[in-house]
C-alpha cells in the first residue's frame, strides 16, 4: 500500500497552548484512516494541519513536516490552494453556500476559471452521482442548498469536494450533525469513494471509527498515543491508555 | 410596596407597547402633516419649472430635483467604491495590530464629526484649492467624506457577521482569499451592505449647511457637475428662511420624503435581483 501523506514530528501551538505534540504518522492510499480520542485532543487540529486549514487561525504556529506524496505542503514556495486543491475538507456542521445545488457543486471549478457551462453541467452531475445526492435533486438543481435536509447537505458538501477532484478528503465528524439514516448513508458512501480517494475521518464516535475504517489513530492530549489496523486496535490496543478508552473507562 | 411579577409584566408591557405606538403616531404625523400641506401646491408649475426667487418663493423646484439627482448619482459613484473597498479590507485582509486599530479607531473618530466641520473642509480642499468652485461635484466629495465612515462600518459589520464556516469551506475547495470574498462573503453580506447604502442616500438627501458651503445655493439648471446647484434640502430651508412660502417648503419636504422612499425600494428591489442570482435562482 502505498504512503500517501507522511507527517513527522508535528508539533502545533494556538499562541502558547501546544496542541499536538511529535505526532508522527502515516497515511496510506486508498485507505480510511479514523482518528479517535475525547475533546481536546487535537484530533481535528491535527486535521486541519493535512490540508493547512489552521493557516488562517491567528498567532499559530507549526514545526514539524507534513509531507504529501513526499513534498512538506509547509515548505516555501508551496502554493496553499494548490495544496487545498488536492486535499479537501468535510466540515462537522454541513456549510453548504446560500446559493443553488448547481451552483454548490460547481463553486470548485468555477473557482478554477471553468466557465463552459457543459462542462459544469458533466461535472455536477457526476460528483452528485458520486455522492449519491443525484437522484434526489436531479429535478431541480436551481433550488437554494439551505432546503435540503442535514444529511443532503452533508452529501452535498462532499459532491461539492468531489468536484475539484481532490486526492485526499479529511472529514471532520462528518456525522455528528445527522440521525442515523444519514449517517449510515454517509459510511456506504466512504466505502465507495476510498476506492479513488484517501479519506481521512476525525469521529467522536467508535463505533463509526471501527465499521468504516482500515486504519485508526488514537489521539491523547496532543500526542498519537496508538496507531494501526482498526481491527487489532480495538482487539488487541497495546497501551493502556488505548485500551481504557476504549472500554469506555474514559471519554 | 413589592408588585407581583405578573403586574411587573403587565407594566413593563403596557409601557414598550405606549413606546413602540407613539413612534409611529409621531412619525405618521409628520409625514401626513408635510403631505397634507404641500399637497395642494403640487402642480405642473411646481415640478416643470425652476424657482423664480422672490419673497413669496415663486417657481417650482424643477432644476433643484435635477440637481439633488445629480448630487445623489455623483456621491454614490465616488462613495460606493470607497467604502466597500475600504471595508472589504478591514474585514478580511487587516491583520490585527495596532494600525488595523488605529484606522478602525480613525473611522470611529470621524463618523462623530459634525457635518458642517466636513462642510468647511470641502470648502477649503475642494470649492478654493482644487478650485472646482462651488459645484456638485465639491458637494459630492464633502459628502463622500462625510458619509464614507459609516458606509465602511456597516459594510465591515455585515462582512463580519458572515459565518466562518462559509469562508472554511471556500477556503478549503481552493479558492483564494480574493475569490472567497467576492464569491462568498459580499453576496451573503449584500442585504448589510444595501441598507448602509440606503442610509447613506437618506444622509445625502437630508444634509443642507455642510452643502451650502460646497454646493452654493445656484437655483438654475445644472448641465455638468461642475455646475453648481441648490439640492432639496438647502431649498427647503431657503423657502422657509428667505420668503413666506411656507407651503412651497412644505410641498418640497413631501417631495424629499417621496424621493426617499422611491430610492429605498429601488435598491431594495436591485438587492434582491443580486441575491437571487447570487444563489442561481434567476
Amino acid at each position: 500500500m502505498d504512503l500517501k501523506i507522511q507527517t513527522k514530528n508535528l508539533d502545533f501551538y494556538y499562541g502558547e497552548v501546544q496542541a499536538l505534540r511529535r505526532v508522527t504518522l502515516e497515511v496510506k492510499e486508498h485507505q480510511i484512516t479514523a482518528l479517535i480520542g475525547p475533546s481536546g485532543c487535537g484530533k481535528t487540529t491535527f486535521l486541519r494541519t493535512l490540508n493547512r486549514m489552521n493557516d488562517i487561525i491567528p498567532r499559530s504556529r507549526l514545526e514539524g513536516e507534513v509531507l504529501l506524496d513526499g513534498q512538506n505542503i509547509y515548505d516555501n514556495g508551496v502554493d496553499v490552494v494548490e495544496v487545498r486543491k488536492r486535499v479537501g475538507m468535510v466540515f462537522q456542521q454541513p456549510n453548504p453556500f446560500p446559493k443553488s445545488i448547481y451552483e454548490n457543486v460547481a463553486f470548485g471549478s468555477k473557482m478554477l476559471g471553468m466557465n463552459h457551462s457543459a462542462v459544469l453541467d458533466e461535472v455536477v452531475e457526476k460528483s452528485l452521482r458520486q455522492a449519491a445526492l443525484w437522484d434526489e435533486v436531479k429535478d431541480d438543481l436551481k433550488r437554494s442548498a439551505l432546503m435540503l435536509s442535514g444529511g443532503q447537505q452533508q452529501r452535498l458538501c462532499i459532491a461539492r469536494v468531489l468536484a475539484v477532484e481532490p486526492e485526499v478528503i479529511l472529514m471532520d465528524e462528518p456525522c455528528s450533525a445527522l440521525d442515523p439514516a444519514a449517517t449510515l448513508k454517509i459510511e456506504e458512501l466512504m466505502q465507495e469513494l476510498k476506492k479513488e480517494y484517501t479519506i481521512v475521518i476525525v469521529t467522536h464516535n467508535m463505533q463509526q471509527a471501527a465499521r468504516v475504517s482500515d486504519l485508526t489513530g488514537f489521539f491523547l492530549l496532543g500526542e498519537l498515543v496508538e496507531y494501526g489496523t482498526t481491527g487489532e486496535l480495538f482487539s488487541r490496543p497495546r497501551d493502556r491508555r488505548t485500551e481504557d478508552y476504549i472500554t469506555g473507562r474514559f471519554g | 410596596m413589592r408588585l407581583s411579577p405578573k403586574l411587573t409584566q403587565r407594566i413593563a408591557w403596557g409601557f414598550i407597547w405606549a413606546a413602540g405606538i407613539s413612534a409611529v403616531v409621531i412619525l405618521l404625523l409628520i409625514v401626513v402633516y408635510v403631505i397634507a400641506r404641500g399637497l395642494p401646491v403640487f402642480g405642473s408649475e411646481f415640478f416643470f419649472s425652476e424657482p423664480k426667487g422672490g419673497i413669496s418663493g415663486e417657481g417650482g423646484i424643477s432644476s433643484v430635483f435635477v440637481s439633488t439627482i445629480w448630487l445623489i448619482a455623483t456621491t454614490m459613484v465616488i462613495l460606493i467604491p470607497l467604502g466597500i473597498g475600504a471595508a472589504i479590507y478591514l474585514a478580511e485582509y487587516a491583520p490585527d495590530n495596532w494600525l488595523t486599530r488605529l484606522i478602525r479607531y480613525g473611522v470611529e473618530l470621524l463618523a462623530g464629526v459634525p457635518s458642517i466641520v466636513f462642510g468647511l473642509f470641502g470648502f477649503a480642499i475642494f470649492v478654493m484649492a482644487l478650485n472646482f468652485s462651488y459645484s456638485i461635484l465639491a458637494g459630492a466629495l464633502t459628502l463622500a467624506c462625510l458619509l464614507l465612515p459609516f458606509l465602511i462600518r456597516s459594510a465591515e459589520e455585515a462582512m463580519k457577521v458572515v459565518p466562518r464556516s462559509y469562508r472554511e469551506a471556500a477556503l478549503a475547495l481552493g479558492a483564494t482569499k480574493w475569490q472567497m470574498t467576492k464569491s462568498v462573503v459580499l453576496p451573503a453580506a449584500i442585504p448589510g451592505i444595501i441598507t448602509g447604502i440606503i442610509l447613506c442616500v437618506g444622509g445625502v438627501v437630508a444634509e443642507s449647511a455642510c452643502l451650502y458651503v460646497t454646493m452654493g445655493g445656484s437655483a438654475g439648471m445644472p448641465t455638468s457637475f461642475f455646475d453648481g446647484g441648490r439640492s432639496l434640502a438647502v431649498h427647503v430651508f431657503y423657502l422657509a428662511m428667505e420668503t413666506n412660502a411656507l407651503d412651497k417648503a412644505l410641498a418640497t419636504g413631501a417631495v424629499l420624503i417621496v424621493l426617499i422612499l422611491i430610492i429605498n425600494l429601488i435598491t431594495r428591489w436591485l438587492a434582491w435581483r443580486f441575491r437571487a442570482r447570487m444563489e442561481g435562482k434567476a
